[in-house]
């Protein structure tokens, strides 16, 4: 297939930055977008021209580090990690926008590279347990009823990949913070800091410079792990308890 | 956000029983209005002083409200990350997954009807503003008034912008206060609710003018 892409350049973080057009002829339908992106900056090399600054790890779906936002999409047209989507997503012929995550607490580092360590830094204002180091524990000592551990589970299963963040008109990373809220506040490990931890991750993620949460759910929708819409939820209903008991 | 949006809710509510009683006919409506509303406790508290403790409310709870979403707004905007007054630049996808147009239209849905509230009070509070005609029945205003087309198309638009606040207000402001409990935006049983309070809020308070206008209620 023959698609033609328009990719946002950016020289560096005090660059403007602009889209540019490339045409990228026989592509694979079996490729994933990643190796798209390669064979076009293989080319790029050759011509001489910098290749495209894109992130990238696992590309197996599990490190949340190639997020772009594809036609205006964080992750692109499916709902998935950038690195499982196939090119047979698309037509041939398509006209395809990449563009970075747009978000003040992301600044663009390099074309399509963002920083995210404000995310890091919520997690370091409370997204963790005290625990005594050592060997692992029984696995059986500390019931957790089922639907927790589930509902946990779920949670636990973010990436961290920012496309809640990308795909938020708001620009607000609430359901990040709400799944690491909701991961740990299920857990009975998770209880001596509950109040502490919602209040400083909270006020981290304002301080970080992301959105106030409207309840629209397009974060939910974007989420490649489908971390669901309650743990906003639940995040304020911690947030609330923890402030009325004037833990602020 | 919440709670303000929640008090003027309820009141909206109470507001759309006492205009319902304009179907039972002038005396009952004028009644409602000009007796039985001005002895609310009385004489537990002086006459008209529950309407007054009403509108102090009410005055405060806008001000919180209006004040919030300024603030989000501005909070918003800078989070969004804006490139050159855009966000994305593709044209594609402009309303993303699943955004719903209640959703996204919030603030200037709340901009109109901030207008329609001064202009709404300003023809039915004092007698001397009243198109149509002014009169001591508040019954023959409501009248009067709702004869003439572009008073009725006013209303509407408000009533309108009204519907499509509440329809995501009241589940947001749910939510915000930690009751959603669902997976997904639409597959909460609060967004079907929130819908069903706007639809029924629209419809009642637009009954009255719709029957005057278009049925000659009233005259």
């Amino acid at each position: 297939m023959n698609i033609t892409l328009r990719v946002w350049r950016q020289k560096n973080a005090d660059d403007k930055g602009k889209m540019v057009t490339y045409g990228l002829e026989d592509v694979s339908t079996d490729m994933s977008f990643l190796e798209m992106l390669d064979v076009l900056n293989e080319q790029l090399t050759l011509s001489g021209d910098e290749p495209i600054a894109f992130d990238h790890d696992c590309r197996e779906g599990i490190c949340g580090s190639c997020g772009v936002v594809i036609n205006g999409l964080a992750h692109g047209p499916q709902v998935s990690t950038t690195c499982q989507l196939h090119m047979r997503s698309f037509e041939d012929g398509a006209v395809i926008d990449v563009e970075p995550w747009r978000a003040g607490a992301f600044p663009v580092v390099k074309d399509l590279v963002v920083d995210r360590g404000s995310f890091d830094r919520i997690i370091q204002a409370g997204g963790f347990i005290s625990a005594p180091t050592g060997s692992a524990p029984e696995a059986n000592n500390l019931p957790v009823p089922k639907k927790d551990a589930d509902h946990a589970f779920e949670s636990a299963a973010c990436i961290g990949c920012g496309a809640c963040v990308a795909a938020c008109p708001n620009g607000s990373g609430m359901l990040f913070t709400a799944a690491k809220i909701t991961h740990l506040g299920l857990l009975p490990q998770g209880q001596p800091e509950r109040d502490s931890r919602v209040i400083g991750m909270v006020e981290q993620h304002d301080h970080e410079g992301f959105g106030g949460c409207t309840n629209i759910g397009e974060c939910t929708a974007a989420c490649p792990k489908g971390i669901p819409l309650d743990t906003i939820s639940r995040l304020n209903r911690d947030l609330l308890g923890a402030l009325a008991k004037g833990k602020a | 956000m919440a709670v303000s949006g929640l008090i003027m809710l309820g009141y909206l509510l109470v507001h759309m029983y006492g205009n319902l009683k304009f179907f039972q006919g002038r005396e009952k409506f004028d009644g409602y209005l000009h007796e039985t509303l001005p002895h609310m406790f009385y004489p537990y508290l002086p006459e008209g002083g529950a309407l007054w403790i009403i509108r102090v409310l009410l005055i405060l709870a806008l001000v919180v409200h209006a004040y919030a979403a300024s603030t989000l707004w501005r909070r918003n905007k800078a989070a969004a990350g804006y490139v050159g007054g855009k966000r994305y630049h593709t044209t594609q996808h402009k309303t993303g997954n699943q955004r719903s147009y209640s959703s996204f239209k919030m603030l200037w849905g709340g901009v109109i009807l901030f207008l329609f509230i001064i202009g709404h009070v300003a023809q039915m509070m004092p007698n001397w503003l009243s198109p149509g005609g002014a009169s001591d029945s508040k019954y023959d205003r409501v009248v009067n008034g709702f004869e003439l087309w572009w008073v009725v198309l006013l209303y509407t638009i408000g009533l309108v912008a009204v519907g499509f606040h509440l329809a995501h207000g009241f589940w947001s402001a749910l939510t915000t206060l930690g009751q959603n409990r669902s997976s997904t935006r639409r597959g909460s049983r609060w967004t079907l609710i929130s819908i069903a309070l706007a639809t029924l809020i629209t419809v009642g308070f637009i009954s009255v003018p719709f029957a005057v206008l278009f049925f000659g209620a009233g005259s």
